[in-house]
């Protein structure tokens, strides 16, 4: 029997939300990076979903996209990680608060 | 101007001018000429041919009818602006000339004496020069044809008091200094400017006009009593008060004694403090449409003439009872005015002239022949030494104490005179008592400088002025004896031809005040010896006390102890006016206007704008926290209430 | 003479500094000389071509004159158009005259970063000229502003002590004032546009047709506007504290300019724009304003007497002179307006030789303490000479020029029956005794008496450079004095013109109170 599509809809929303609240309460930066990774994949997942429910191959089409830009996301992202920690010598969001006057 | 005039009329513009240029030249070259003589010809000659022009030009006015001895000269336009027009024109008419005569004659004569007095000086140059300075300003004031011309004269007048006082501007002088003195006569004067101001504005506004003849024509078509008159008389009068040394703006004019002695005999005795008696005469149909302002006039008039007699009684400083007693003698010229005598009060401008300025210039004399002694009580049995002052001084405080026939009886005689005939008794009275303390000051005086025995140390050793200093004395002398024959009244047989001289000016304002008759001459007589008596009794008993030292007068000072320091400490009147007035505004102006309003009331609410940003911007920074998550959070509950938002339309 | 594109000298006046500064600002820093040479040689250059201008000024012609327009932004019909009227033209002369002495004045007291100093002083005289011949008021509102950026800089950077504070007082009190100016000046440009046929325009001329059509509720506030950002400028009494903070800070030259010719910004502002364009507007609040300008009078006559320090004194002289021209201004009489101009042109000369002069002293000996000082009229004579002749002008002496406008004013205020009481003219001619005692009593404390402090025993008198900067205003100021209807002349019909326009506003809505009054009579 095919699995209704709100089942995809309620996994992927959960899975978002899971990686919201990680993002906003996490300390380790490394962390908050695996929940965006969550988020995204979250959202590569009602595509597929939506794609698979109305025919459409855009939503894939999409994921690729979406796939792009988490990996290049990711590299960058984690490139100022490392160029953080030599200068502050900590990953603790906390601790990393110069963004401000 | 080059044509040669045909009329002396027109040369009237040299003779105001010249001193200017007397002015400039020994401003700016003064101090490069090393020949004091040649910087006092040129200012002496600058007014000298402007009393020569005077003359010519009094001549023609003699030998002209009467309806025809107006005329004004215009020179160039002032000021234009609005319905204002008001030019640098002159006119020449019987009263104008008669104070044009007195300022460059006595002038003229004071320059010369000058020559000799302020041989040796560092300054001379620049007295000369603020000399002449001063005489343009006077013949402006006197010669101009409208209000504002005379005002730049009345303010010029002011502006050379306040700089000849000042001359020795590093001296003490008394609690202060001579710049304490200047400032003082300028800013007493300018209240009393103020007052000029107001009732020039008055005038502009009911008469749309400032020229005389504009406004004392429609003057004369006005009805009596109308207020806006008496208010525009009243605030004229005010500036005549501080001008004239009148109750209550006169307190500057003893402090004025800080300047060298030919300054208070010339701006402070004959020509300055007159310029008050010219305006009111000049503005005489106003007055006369004003009662109320002629009783004002004639009261302060001569409760100033009787309050300044009793100070001058107890002073010590030649300088100090020569002021006061010209103060009181103004009384005297406004309470003529005031009764409406015009021309009895321009008479005694005239005698006053001659023998003040004689009295001023002798006391310089005496003062130069002691190295600046200036107390009498330290003077004493001169009159062997200094023979022509003496005999001088003499004659002219015999004129002032109004003894026949000098010419002071018959000035001040015919201001008592008037002032009883036209109902005045109470005023006369004042005025009598005035003259008895005159005649008595006045020889305490000479008696305490020239007689009885020497008092002055021996390094001092007083000899006879030079000439330049003594033929004035002797030319002003003869003045004071002659000058009151142009005036002699009906009553003694003369045709009282100042009277008549002066009629036509005062046509207008005779009709309005409707002068009656004389009362009985007999009455006349009986008052002339009255005056004549207490006038003698006085001198009687000044020379008794003074001129033998008696002890009565220190007795009597003991016994009227407080009465002898009020006198003395002039009546307390400086105090008062510093208490009341300069104290109370310079402590708030400071305190309050300053620091409170000022620094803390207006610069806290423009500073706390300033705090007030500061702070919200300080409040406000705290949502920078620096941290990412909470700009997440942040940006995720907006995303969140924008959906909401959308899907709940 | 009211052509396009055929008159040049305008431009050629605003040109001129700004070519100088551009000048200046290529020469290397080293060249001290060539850079003070070069400033006073353009700024010059420009104070002759406005003495041509003066000559060539049309006093029959009552309209704008050496007219300039040439469209900048045609959708909203803005325009760079400039064009001069007599009170326009006294003042533009006055700025062109003050500014080669000023530059003469800090020859020697200016030493470090002087070419900056130098391009400042230029390009503050292209603002403050471009606000007096400015005839569109998007156009006039850039000068406003432009001009405070190099008066910024010249307190800020070659200023006294505390000049970081004054320099951001001044420059915030003035633009708070100037923005609420730049909403109605748009606000202006659509109500325009509202009418029937009309556009979007801020031309002057064109406004000055339309705008007294507002009606009286919105007109009051477009007043207020306008009047908010002038009267900052003046400065009126209670908006002054930027001044002494200000001219205390300044240099010489920053101060000379600021009370000469800045100020007049303001009153300039009053007459040109509030009130033509704002007339009913203008009775309403005619007597408030009158009364501030009367109180500034009083006010600043007295905290100037108490003032201890020489400039700071000066400074709170100029509220109580300008309360003088306000008051003259808002009389709405032809000779208060007349008077109001003359003493504008007065004000500035006085005033800024004062600052001039106590420079001078300032330069000797590095303070401006009045108890510093005492006796140096034995020690500087001719120094004391000049203090003297422009107290006394400043005094208001009939036969110098301060008298002239003082006079006209107070005749004007005293007698303007839209004034309708005595009372303004009466408190303000207190005003003429309190000059006389706050100004003497400090020529006393400074030149008096004997000299107390060894320190001014050895002070020189004036240089001959000194003298040459002293002796033009000095000429000027007796002039006026003896003469001034070479000067009233010219702004004669344009004072009329105003006044006639803001009478004949009462005279349309209350005509009747204008013959009850000559009645009473």
């Amino acid at each position: 029997m095919e699995v209704p599509l709100q089942y995809y809809l309620f996994l992927s929303a959960i899975m978002f939300a899971i990686g919201v609240a990680g993002v906003l309460t996490r300390r380790n930066a490394i962390v908050v990076f695996m929940c965006i990774e969550l988020m995204l994949n979250s959202v590569n997942l009602t595509l597929i979903a939506y794609s698979s429910f109305l025919g459409d191959v855009t939503g894939q089409v999409l994921v690729f996209f979406v796939m792009a830009v988490a990996a290049a996301e990711a590299a960058v992202g984690l490139a100022i990680v490392i160029a953080l920690f030599r200068n502050k010598q900590t990953i603790n969001i906390d601790e990393i608060n110069i963004l401000k006057w | 101007m080059v044509t040669i005039p045909t009329m002396a009329y027109e040369l009237v513009g040299y003779a105001v001018f010249l001193p200017l240029i007397g002015f400039i030249f020994n401003g700016l070259f003064g101090r490069k000429i090393k020949s004091e003589l040649l910087v006092g010809t040129i200012g002496s000659a600058s007014v000298g041919i402007g009393f020569v022009i005077a003359g010519a030009i009094f001549f023609e006015m003699l030998a002209a009818p009467v309806h025809d001895r107006v005329h004004v000269v215009q020179l160039v336009p002032w000021i234009k602006a609005g319905t204002l027009s008001v030019n640098v024109a002159y006119q020449v008419d019987q009263l104008s000339i008669l104070m044009m005569l007195i300022v460059t004659g006595i002038g003229f004569l004071i320059h010369i004496y000058s020559i000799g007095y302020m041989h040796g000086d560092p300054g001379f140059w620049r007295f000369f020069a603020y000399l002449n300075l001063f005489i343009f300003a006077m013949l402006n004031l006197v010669m101009a044809d409208n209000f504002l011309l005379l005002f730049l004269g009345w303010e010029g007048v002011g502006l050379c008091s306040y700089l000849l006082i000042g001359f020795w501007y590093d001296r003490k002088f008394e609690k202060g200094t001579t710049g304490d003195a200047a400032k003082k006569a300028f800013i007493v004067n300018r209240i009393g400017d103020f007052g000029f101001l107001i009732g020039m504005f008055l005038l502009f506004e009911t008469f749309g006009s400032l020229e005389f003849q504009t406004v004392f024509l429609q003057a004369s078509a006005f009805p009596e009593r109308t207020p806006v008159l008496t208010w525009m008389t009243l605030a004229l009068f005010l500036g005549a008060t501080g001008k004239s040394a009148q109750i209550p703006l006169f307190t500057w004019l003893p402090d004025a004694m800080a300047g060298p002695t030919p300054v208070s005999a010339l701006i402070h005795a004959a020509t300055m403090v007159t310029a008050g008696v010219y305006m009111v005469a000049r503005c005489s149909v106003l007055f006369a449409l004003a009662p109320t302002t002629m009783l004002v006039v004639a009261i302060i008039g001569a409760s100033t003439a009787l309050f300044a007699a009793t100070i001058g009684l107890v002073q010590n400083d030649i300088k100090k009872v020569l002021a006061y007693s010209t103060i009181s003698q103004l009384g005297y010229m406004f309470l003529g005015l005031g009764v409406g005598a015009f021309a009895a009060g321009l008479f005694h401008v005239l005698t006053h002239a001659f023998f003040k300025a004689l009295l001023f210039l002798g006391s310089g004399a005496v003062i130069h022949a002691l190295h600046d002694e200036q107390d009498i009580q330290k003077m004493g049995g001169l009159k062997s030494h200094l023979p022509v002052t003496s005999r001088t001084f003499l004659i002219g405080a015999v004129a002032i104490a109004g003894i026949p026939p000098l010419s002071g009886f018959f000035s001040k005689d015919e201001i008592l005179w008037k002032t009883f005939s036209l109902g005045y008794g109470s005023l006369w009275i004042i005025g009598f008592i005035g003259a008895a303390l005159t005649a008595f000051y006045m020889f305490r005086l000479y008696s305490l400088t020239f007689e009885g025995e020497k008092r002055w140390g021996h390094d001092k050793h007083p000899h006879e002025a030079p000439l330049f200093m003594t033929i004035p004395l002797m030319v002003l002398a003869a003045l004071s004896i002659i000058g009151g024959f142009v005036g002699i009244p009906k009553s003694l047989g003369g045709g009282n031809a100042i009277e008549h001289w002066l009629e036509p000016v005062f046509e207008h304002a005779n009709e309005k005040l409707a002068i009656a008759g004389h009362a009985a001459e007999s009455t006349e007589y009986l008052l002339m010896v009255l005056s004549v008596a207490v006038a003698v009794t006085g001198i009687l008993f000044a020379r008794r006390w003074y001129a033998t030292r008696s002890e009565v007068p220190q007795q009597l000072s003991n016994r009227f102890s407080g009465l002898y320091t009020l006198l003395w400490n002039k009546w307390y009147v400086d105090e008062l006016y510093d208490a009341t007035v300069v104290n109370p505004t310079v402590k708030s102006s400071e305190k309050l206007l300053w620091r409170v309003i000022d620094i803390h009331a207006i610069d806290w609410c423009v500073n706390g704008i300033a705090r007030l940003l500061g702070w919200i911007s300080r409040t406000t920074r705290v949502v920078q926290t620096g941290v990412a998550q909470n700009y997440v959070f942040v940006f995720i509950l907006g995303v969140v209430v924008i959906i909401g938002w959308i899907i709940g339309k | 003479m009211d052509g396009t594109g055929q008159n040049i000298i305008l431009s050629l006046l605003l040109g001129l500094p700004l070519l100088g500064a551009l000048a200046v600002s290529l020469v290397r820093n080293e060249a001290k000389t060539l850079i003070r040479v070069l400033g006073l040689a353009f700024s010059g250059v420009t104070f002759v071509c406005s003495v041509w201008l003066f000559d060539a000024f049309d006093a029959q012609n009552p309209g704008m004159q050496f007219v300039e327009k040439y469209p900048w932004i045609p959708g909203l019909d803005i325009s760079y158009h400039l064009g001069v009227d007599g009170i326009s033209l006294m003042l533009v002369v006055l700025t062109a005259f003050l500014n080669p002495i000023a530059l003469l004045a800090s020859w020697e007291s200016i030493t470090h970063r002087l070419k900056g100093f130098v391009v400042s002083m230029l390009l503050l005289e292209v603002g403050t000229l471009g606000v007096f011949v400015a005839l569109d008021l998007f156009l006039f509102y850039v000068f406003w502003e432009f001009m405070l950026i190099p008066m910024y800089f010249i307190i800020g950077v070659w200023g006294g002590e505390e000049r970081i504070y004054a320099a951001i007082k001044f420059f915030l009190f003035t633009m708070a004032g100037s923005l609420l100016m730049l909403v109605a000046i748009i606000w202006l440009g659509y109500y325009a546009s509202a009418q029937p046929e009309g556009h979007f325009t801020t031309d002057y001329l064109l406004l000055t047709q339309i705008a007294p059509g507002i009606p009286m509720h919105v007109q009051a506030w477009m007043f207020l506007a306008f009047a908010l950002s002038f009267c900052i400028k003046v400065p009126l009494f209670p908006l002054h504290t930027w001044l002494p903070d200000a001219h205390v800070q300044a240099p010489t030259a920053g101060s000379v300019i600021l009370a000469g010719v800045l100020l007049k910004m303001g009153t300039y502002g009053l007459i040109r724009f509030c009130l033509p364009l704002f007339p009913y507007a203008t009775f309403t609040f005619m007597p408030y304003l009158a009364g501030l300008a009367v109180v500034g009078i009083i006010y600043g006559a007295l905290v100037s007497m108490v003032q201890p320090d020489l400039k700071k004194l000066v400074a709170y002289s100029s509220v109580s002179h300008l309360g003088f021209v306000v008051l003259g201004i808002f009389a709405i009489t032809e000779e208060g307006m007349q008077g109001s101009v003359i003493q504008m042109i007065n004000h500035g000369l006085s005033t800024g030789a004062l600052f001039l002069l106590v420079g001078m002293l300032y330069d000797r000996r590095h303070t401006k303490l009045i108890s510093d000082f005492g006796g140096l009229a034995r020690v500087m004579p001719i120094y004391a000479t000049f203090f003297m002749i422009v107290v006394l002008s400043s005094v208001g002496l009939p036969g110098l020029n301060g008298f002239v406008g003082e006079f006209l004013i107070l005749l004007g205020a005293f007698n303007s029956f839209l004034l309708e009481s005595h009372w303004y003219a009466i408190w303000g001619a207190l005003g003429v005794i309190l000059a006389a005692v706050y100004l003497l009593w400090s020529y006393q404390r400074v030149f008096f008496g004997r000299v107390v402090k060894s320190e001014n025993e050895g002070l020189t008198d004036l240089s001959s450079r000194e003298i040459a900067v002293m002796v033009p205003v000095i000429i000027l100021i007796v002039w006026i004095g003896f003469f001034p209807n070479t000067f009233l002349q010219k702004s004669e019909l344009a004072s009329r013109q105003i006044v006639q326009q803001v009478q004949q506003a009462k005279l349309g809505t209350v005509g009747g109170r204008l013959a009850e009054k000559e009645q009473r009579r």
